[in-house]
């Protein structure tokens, strides 16, 4: 099939960009998406032109590195299914395609459709794990974990930090992700003594970052590649407001960081 | 040069807790004047770095993807082992330690394997409690199943993403010590050169990916912990940006490479579909226990799977190896999907595939059990094939997965550069000649939280180490060697990219240094590699600059040093006279086409040093004795 792509194309995070248009001829059903860029820039390279660049790795699915929009939607057209599992066979001959990076205060655009996810990882530093120093655990079957509890925490912890929940999300909100990690966590005696703590200093991270508010749209669940499911912002929001009401965290709050401040959107 | 093991001399079932006695000890308020260099962040790299971050050292940690959390590690499937036993199904330490050995057709170092038996306990304890989520059982403890034809049920799992909750794991513990001010993180940075100073370790050469700037780093110590070079076969199960390049700066600095032969081909991978493919998928290897392996009788048969009748069916798996039947060790199904294909009986476009059958299991279980045990797997197959393997036998052909092979490293993982550490796949240590499955991720993590911390804290004790920083002349120079090695890729402006050389070269590496080798065909590619690597530095075009974001150049990179390894790959296969595991040399079979071992002459290790461009690089051997572990032949009859 031949398929007419118009892509973002920005020379780097000073360049103000702009949409090109490409052919990509003979294209087969078997392809993935990115395979089918890949032909794209064989004959961009073998024209003397710059390919087009764009983040990838493990091509399964599940390292998250992959991402981008096409038609306006997050990881393209099939539901739970990030760009690199895409396959041609889901477009048709003649298909006009618009493919950009994603957009957001918080990603910035690194090169065409690369952008800086930088922030995801400082969400989780600011409290997304539990503390245990190496060695010190006890034995592993030590604290008994009911398997319905094992099992949501892991419907949870299958989040692969991609971002697409962030670029759907009118608002731009990380609510999704930065959930994901404290259902998962929240959901294991393991996690409990920080729980609290957890809470206040990854959504307070959030926010610094600049996501926007959630306001309980669900654009973000519909294209996540995983299905994490919206219950992981309730969990947020829950564990977020006993923190605040118990009182019982202090740690993360700044005086310019008024406690109400992150969930603003929420009460809205 | 005498390659010195450094195993305690003392019974393999002490030899640990010795050596830890042994080992001198950084006092604690002197931790924080030690820098330690880690490249990688897998679970080997990330678990070293937050571990010796925890311990108070300044951790300088690097990976060339977004984030450290995109290492490959995160897409290891199966599961890890532990010798646990929480089975009662007879497990050990010893158990699992002569599995491995046996499993690595003895060609792996007996007190290695024993010390990582004993640290799988700790590995599933640490993980448990920084919360990743494997499988329960409905009492609330810990599920366990048995993996790659053990007889015991040994392997932690989280569904079919063990590797993935393993290193959220490591990275979450990592990005702890980030916050804490104890790991500074390189994500996006490149690793192109170790400096060695005085004979010693003391940095690396780095060009950060976003702005192409190349950059000096510093440190006591230098940890690599890059993974595996899988992709030097083009097609393979790695990420695409798995790479050799930082082992093999380092084995040019004089760390020596052990065993490049040794390579691991898993039998169950979807096909190629046609030239543009560009990586393969792995499907588990548990579809073998339900699934039945066949091609048809005759060759050329093109008709559809369900208009071949049961006795124009081939199930050779179970009609050679009644015992076993589907259920052979990976290299043994691999080397046997293929002799199928070349008969010109495999199925699929291109001929190289053979069917995974679940036609009987649904009949004899009903679709539902099957649906349960393999759904995911099920999914994933149809999303990248478009077809049903509900209704129509899946197909699947062998592809690289794994490499034993590796920097050569001692007891204490220290390379043969002093102050140069190799962890997880990198390194050579513990597998032989054949990987077990669900071993790596333990071997990573083993490596990773409770070896080097230990190991390395005795190197900085017991040396005194000059200060050094990057204005010494050595990072100026190997600056200057990285930043002409850029510019030499980039002026070639030849006509050909960089992927359609190394497609051609993943496939000479495959056909003669892949599944199974001949004297003839390795010397085939011994000349042919040189050839098509002059042609390259004839002929690549690199577009683009070598001061910005360039993922053309950081292929470039990567691919010249795979022609250089690739060679040294069939140097080694064609060294080694004998088959053993994953190095399978026809001229040494059986009568029953299992691999042949010569004890006699090959019971080694094979480390290679290198000599300068202009000569071939020298074999040191390194000898493996058998003390617990008695050699025998394998058979799976
Ligand atoms: C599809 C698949 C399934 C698997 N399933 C299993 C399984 O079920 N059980 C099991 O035990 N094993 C499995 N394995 C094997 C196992 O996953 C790997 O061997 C193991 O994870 C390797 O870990 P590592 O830390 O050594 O390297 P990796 O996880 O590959 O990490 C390498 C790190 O080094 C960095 N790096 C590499 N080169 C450079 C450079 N030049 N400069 C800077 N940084 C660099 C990367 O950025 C990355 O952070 C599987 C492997 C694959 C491919
Ligand atoms: S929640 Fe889903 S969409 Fe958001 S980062 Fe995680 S996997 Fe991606
Ligand atoms: S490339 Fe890894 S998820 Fe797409």
């Amino acid at each position: 099939m031949n398929l007419i792509l118009h892509v973002w194309r920005q020379k780097n995070a000073k360049d103000p960009g702009r949409m090109v248009r490409y052919e990509a001829r003979n294209i087969s059903a078997h392809m993935s998406f990115l395979e089918m860029l890949d032909v794209v820039n064989e004959e961009l390279i073998a024209r003397g032109e710059e390919p087009i660049a764009f983040d990838h790795d493990c091509r399964e699915g599940i390292c998250g590195m992959c991402g981008f929009m096409i038609n306006g939607v997050a990881h393209g057209p099939e539901r739970g299914t990030t760009v690199c599992q895409l396959h041609m066979r889901h477009f048709k001959d003649g298909d006009e395609l618009y493919i950009e990076p994603w957009r957001s205060r918080a990603f910035p655009v690194i090169k065409d459709l690369v952008v800086d996810r930088s922030a995801f990882d400082r969400i989780i530093a600011a409290g997304g794990y539990i503390s245990v120093r190496t060695g010190s655990a006890p034995d592993a079957n030590a604290i008994p974990v009911p398997k319905e509890n094992a099992e949501l925490a892991m419907d949870a912890a299958a989040c692969i930090a991609c971002g697409a929940c962030v670029a759907q999300c009118p608002n731009g909100s990380a609510a999704l992700f930065t959930g994901a990690k404290i259902a998962h966590l929240g959901l294991l005696p393991q996690g409990q003594p920080e729980r609290d703590r957890r809470a206040v200093a990854m959504v307070v991270q959030m926010t610094k970052e600049g996501f926007g508010h959630c306001t309980n749209i669900g654009e973000c669940e519909a294209v996540c590649p995983k299905e994490i499911k919206l219950d992981v912002i309730a969990r947020m929001h829950r564990d977020y407001l006993h923190a605040a009401w118990t009182g019982r965290q202090k740690p993360g709050f700044r005086e310019d960081q008024p406690a109400e401040e992150p969930m603003a959107g929420n009460r809205r | 040069m005498e390659l010195n093991s450094k195993v305690p001399d003392v019974p393999i079932e002490q030899a640990w807790d010795r050596r830890k006695f042994e080992m001198k000890l950084v006092n604690p308020a002197n931790k924080r004047k030690y820098n330690i260099i880690v490249v990688g962040s897998g679970l080997a790299g990330a678990s070293a770095a937050a571990t010796l971050g925890e311990l108070g050292y300044n951790v300088q940690c690097f990976c060339y993807q977004d984030s450290p959390r995109r290492a490959h590690s995160i897409a290891a499937q199966g599961g890890i082992n532990a010798a646990k036993n929480y089975q009662n199904d007879g497990d050990s330490v010893f158990r699992l330690f002569y599995d491995t050995v046996k499993g690595g057709d003895f060609r792996a170092r007996e007190y290695n394997v024993y010390r990582l038996a004993q640290l799988s306990l700790n590995i599933i304890d640490q993980c448990v409690a920084q919360g990743v989520p494997f499988a329960r059982e409905y009492g609330g403890l810990l599920e366990n199943r048995s993996f790659g034809g053990a007889q015991v049920s040994r392997t932690f799992y989280a569904r079919g993403q063990t590797g993935q909750q393993l290193l959220l794991g490591a990275y979450q513990a990592l990005q702890r010590q980030v916050a804490a001010g104890q790991v500074k993180m390189y994500a996006r940075h490149e690793m192109l050169d170790l400096v060695v100073i005085d004979g010693r370790a003391r940095g690396i050469v780095t060009r950060d990916l976003i702005t192409g700037r190349i950059e000096s780093y510093a440190a006591d110590l230098v940890i690599l912990a890059t993974g595996g070079y899988g992709n030097v076969y083009y097609l393979s199960t790695n990420a695409k940006g798995c790479n050799a390049t930082a082992i093999w700066r380092a084995y040019k600095r004089g760390a020596l490479f052990a065993n490049p032969c040794f390579t691991q081909i898993h039998p169950t991978c979807i096909p190629v579909t046609g030239e543009y493919q560009s990586k393969l998928t792995l499907m588990s290897e548990s579809l073998r226990n339900d699934g039945r392996i066949w091609v048809p009788k005759r060759k050329g048969d093109t008709r559809p799977p369900d208009e071949i009748p049961e006795d124009e069916r081939d199930y050779f798996l179970e009609r050679k190896y009644p015992a076993f039947g589907n259920l052979v060790p990976r290299d043994v199904a691999s080397r046997n999907a293929k002799a199928v294909c070349d008969e010109g009986r495999g199925v699929g476009p291109g001929g190289y595939g053979v069917y995974l059958d679940f036609r009987d299991a649904i009949k004899r279980l009903g679709r539902e059990v099957i649906e349960e045990r393999y759904g995911n797997l099920f999914d994933m197959y149809e999303r990248i094939t478009g077809e049903d393997p509900y209704r129509v036998p899946m197909r699947i052909y062998p592809a690289s997965h794994y490499t034993m092979g590796g920097l050569w490293v001692d007891y204490n993982l220290m390379s043969t550069i002093p102050g140069l550490f190799v962890a997880g796949e990198a390194n050579f240590s513990d597998h032989g000649a054949n990987r077990l499955g669900a071993s790596a991720l333990m071997q990573g993590l083993a490596d990773g939280y409770f070896i080097l911390p230990y190991t390395v804290g005795d190197y900085l004790a017991s040396n005194k180490l000059e200060k050094v920083d990057t204005t010494h002349p050595a990072f100026r120079s190997a600056e200057a060697e990285v930043a002409c090695n850029i510019k030499r890729l980039l002026d070639v402006r030849g006509s050909r990219s960089v992927d359609s050389f190394h497609r051609e070269l993943g496939k000479l590496v495959w056909d003669y240094c892949g599944m199974s080798r001949t004297a003839e065909g390795l010397k085939y590619a011994l000349k042919k590699i040189p050839e098509l690597r002059e042609q390259y530095w004839r002929e690549v075009r690199v577009p683009g600059e070598s001061e910005e974001f360039n993922q053309s150049l950081e292929k470039a990179g990567r691919v010249a040093d795979f022609f250089e390894l690739a060679e040294l790959m069939c140097l080694d296969a064609l060294h080694r006279n004998e088959s053993c595991g994953g190095h399978f040399r026809e001229e040494y079979q059986t009568p029953d086409g299992e691999a042949l071992r010569n004890d006699d002459e090959y019971c080694y290790v094979a480390a290679w040093e290198y000599r300068g461009e202009d000569n071939a690089p020298a074999l040191h051997k390194e000898p493996l004795t058998f003390k617990y572990v008695q050699p025998a032949q394998r058979s799976y009859k």
